[in-house]
């Protein structure tokens, strides 16, 4: 058994070659910059295109470009590069354009801390556009959760026609570590579905799905727009038209919500408390986790995977059985939010901390053994 | 073909928009190249210039305002066949003012048609960055506290290798779009227009007084000479093509057998110039080589070259959950700046962890079994300090052992590298 050994940027960039990656454009910043760095000395090899931006807005601009020529796209930045990414993020999410984005989080607000870690962006990532149309975020716990869940962004991102976010921390990205990249099972490669019939509508699609796709520069004309459009591409003021699209733009994501919820869970027997957690925080609550046991005071977790949309089935029945439920998040209180909206029946704790610092697990099993 | 013109999207503009005229120019321009359409693409921001998309026959992307010219590069690099004919008002040129420059000084194949009005007609004629300081438009006196740009002299010192300007009413704009298309590299193309539904209520100005602004203004007739130099998207092929080996990613074999290890966790204090992620690195190695679970964070300024330089390190059997250093048991004490940044951690150590210190850092109150080693003694240079400190990390079999290291060095290094190293460790065993 041989050990790969990397940091999770790197297993980020590694993983969206290995879903097909072959568009990346991005701009520098700490602590995403290892990202770029590693698709740039692996996509022109592969005969892919690597190339840096002259600012954020314009490394999406080319993305969105790229994605409608039929290239499968990423690129990546931190907190401040998804403020810049905002107005072509709504233009991707309403218009359709597949898209993976790497935010590797760091401490804001604003420029903040660039070498200090924080899941800052969490509800930003889900409402940081226009119109409040759903997107799917994924979050790593470590530098194999980057690979995997990078090919799964692809997946999701070429059969949804929609932009989707992997968010990472500094904790994760820029921490080398040790896996086993022979004892997972990768997910198969999804790619877009294109068109094949007889007239081309660039926006007609079922009810509760994308579109299939046709690239710029195919046979048949093609027509991307981010003005409010019909079936056919072109502007529409006509409401039923609009309702319609806004309608899909929505159920296409919260349909398949179910399929598109990746999450861990730990049930121990006899338990009374749920621990829910993500990201980095995860691991820390699974180390408290073990501990408590030993001390004969164990508990239960589960790590959410899928933070958007909102995995609400999978909170409702894993948290059913018990009487205390506990959230950790490396922020003061962002995805809280959502659990107290889901599990509105039940007492949900709270411990939160935003110091650039990881949360240790001893301050965890403190949370929990101070009822 | 006749016209590229979609007959069932006729033309909206105010009457006597110059728009229209340059509309039916590009059609022209199209007709007289006789461009595959298939192989085609308008690409427009917002405003009126962003209507342009609708009118034709050809592929068509539409997005925010100022930022065409970034789908029209990621299309163009994606697609080398396209012919990309990008549209943009004189407020799209303000706003993504950066994106023009980056196309200048790129040289994408790519046209540019800047339709400059002198002002925002959809938004109520409000001031743009080409509005003259005297005229009367929807922003008040702001615009009489400006100067309007010249786009065509920064296109030229951005390094724009095709830049030309005309009235749009010039009967000769769909040859000079046409040139501008057939040249091979970024190619800009001014237009000069009337925005009769508001820049021309209050401001006089007709088709001749166009051509008197084109006459007065810097004559710009197409090739810029002294920028002529390959496209970007040959040239960037070209040296793509040049990087051919595709890096795998780093896999370390387990190389030895280890009964009853402990999980450890080691960490390195130091400065930077000292190699401490280097070392890092290397005792990360040793756990490989060993089957070992690693996992390593490293700590330095944005000044790398000034400042800490801190390692921290996990060596277990068991796979690494919380990434962070709870109770170090290793602790590697090599520059003041180091020990500064986690001064905290040396009252947390217990009397079993094994701090080598070496002689001129200052330690804080610890608890810990303290030993000194002096490497200018042992003339051993700075930068080799961590590296020599592994050496002794091994000798007493603290979180490493001497094979442990081996394979790690000779995992890590070249031979000739080993060889250095060696001889800097035998100095210290």
């Amino acid at each position: 058994m041989a050990l790969s050994f990397m940091e999770g940027n790197e297993a980020l960039a590694r993983g969206a070659i290995a879903a097909g990656c072959n568009f990346f454009a991005g701009y520098p910043i700490t602590p995403a910059t290892t990202i770029f760095n590693s698709m740039l000395s692996m996509l022109p090899p592969k005969g892919g295109i690597c190339i840096q931006g002259e600012d954020e807005i314009a490394s999406m601009g080319y993305c969105i470009g790229a994605s409608m020529a039929g290239k499968k796209v990423m690129t990546a930045t931190s907190g401040p590069g998804i403020s810049l990414y905002s107005e072509q993020l709504s233009f991707a999410i309403g218009s359709e354009i597949p898209l993976v984005i790497a935010d590797v989080q760091r401490l804001g607000p604003s420029t903040g801390s660039a070498t200090r870690g924080a899941d800052s962006d969490i509800q930003f990532l889900r409402w940081g556009s226009t119109s409040g149309v759903p997107v799917i975020v994924l979050a790593p716990k470590d530098a194999l959760d980057c690979y995997i869940l990078t090919i799964h962004a692809f997946n999701y991102a070429e059969e949804f026609r929609c932009p989707v976010f992997i968010a990472s921390n500094k904790e994760i990205g820029m921490t080398r570590e040790s896996f086993d990249l022979d004892s997972v099972t990768l997910p198969p490669i999804v790619e877009r579905k294109q068109f094949s019939g007889d007239t081309y509508l660039p926006f007609e699609a079922e009810s509760d799905a994308a579109p299939p796709f046709l690239p710029i520069g195919s046979k048949t004309l093609v027509r991307q727009t981010s003005s409010t459009h019909g079936p056919d591409g072109y502007i529409t003021i006509d409401p039923d038209v609009i309702a319609q699209n806004q309608a899909r733009l929505r159920e296409k994501i919260h349909s398949a919500r179910k399929r598109i919820t990746l999450f861990e869970k730990n049930i121990k027997e006899n338990t009374d408390t749920l621990i829910i957690s993500y990201g980095v925080t995860t691991r820390a609550v699974d180390d408290a986790g073990k501990t408590l046991e030993k001390k004969g005071n164990p508990v239960s977790t589960l790590s959410l995977k899928t933070l958007w949309p909102v995995p609400e089935e999978v909170l409702m029945e894993t948290a059913k059985p018990f009487n205390r439920i506990i959230v950790i998040e490396m922020n003061l209180g962002q995805y809280i939010n959502e659990i107290r909206r889901i599990l509105c029946d039940k007492k949900v704790e709270f411990y939160g901390q935003m110091n650039g610092v990881l949360i240790p697990p001893a301050k965890i099993m403190e949370v929990v053994e101070n009822e | 073909m006749n016209s590229y013109l979609n007959k069932t999207r006729p033309l909206v503009f105010c009457p006597g928009c110059t728009h229209e005229k340059i509309t039916k120019s590009l059609d022209k321009a199209f007709i007289n190249l006789n461009l595959p359409a298939d192989k085609t693409v308008i690409v427009t921001d917002i405003g009126c210039s962003g209507l342009f998309d609708t009118f034709f026959n050809v592929h068509a992307l539409h997005g925010i305002h100022g930022r065409a010219l970034t789908y029209a590069s990621g299309l163009k690099l994606a697609n080398p066949e396209l012919n990309v004919i990008v549209t943009m008002g004189d407020g799209g040129l303000g706003i993504g003012g950066a994106h023009v420059l980056a196309s200048c000084r790129k040289n994408l194949d790519i046209t540019l048609i800047i339709l400059n009005n002198f002002n925002f007609g959809m938004t109520g004629g409000q001031y743009s960055a080409t509005t003259p300081t005297e005229a009367l438009v929807g922003s008040g006196f702001l615009n009489h506290a400006e100067i309007p740009i010249d786009i065509c002299a920064i296109a030229e010192s951005a390094g724009a290798t095709y830049v030309d300007r005309c009235s749009g009413h010039d009967e000769t704009l769909p040859e000079k779009i046409a040139r501008a298309i057939e040249h091979k590299g970024f190619s800009l193309i001014e237009t000069l227009g009337m925005c009769t539904g508001r820049y021309t209520k209050k401001n006089q100005l007709t088709p001749k007084a166009l051509d008197q602004m084109v006459i007065d203004l810097p004559s710009k007739g197409g090739l810029i000479e002294k920028n002529q130099r390959p496209e970007y998207g040959e040239r960037y092929r070209a040296l793509a093509r040049e990087k051919m080996i595709f890096p795998e990613a780093i896999t370390i074999e387990k190389q030895i057998d280890l009964k009853n290890y402990r999980e450890q966790e080691v960490v390195i204090l130091g400065s930077a110039g000292m190699r401490i992620v280097t070392a890092g690195d290397l005792v990360c190695y040793a756990g490989l080589c060993a089957g070992m679970n690693v996992s390593m964070k490293n700590d330095y300024n944005i000044t790398v070259l000034r400042g800490q330089s801190v390692s921290e390190i996990l060596i277990s059997p068991e796979k690494i959950g919380y990434p962070g250093i709870k109770s170090p048991s290793v602790v590697l004490a090599l520059s003041d700046e180091g020990v500064q940044r986690k001064k905290k951690i040396f009252s947390t150590l217990k009397p079993d962890t094994f701090v080598l210190k070496e002689k001129s850092v200052a330690l804080p109150e610890t608890r810990a079994n303290v030993v000194e080693i002096d490497f200018r003694k042992l003339k051993i240079k700075k930068q080799d300090w961590a590296l020599a400190s592994l050496g002794i990390m091994a000798k007493e079999e603290k979180a490493i052992n001497k094979t442990m290291l081996k394979h790690a060095l000779k995992s890590r290094f070249s031979e000739k590298l080993y060889q250095i190293a060696m001889e800097t460790i035998e100095k210290t065993i």
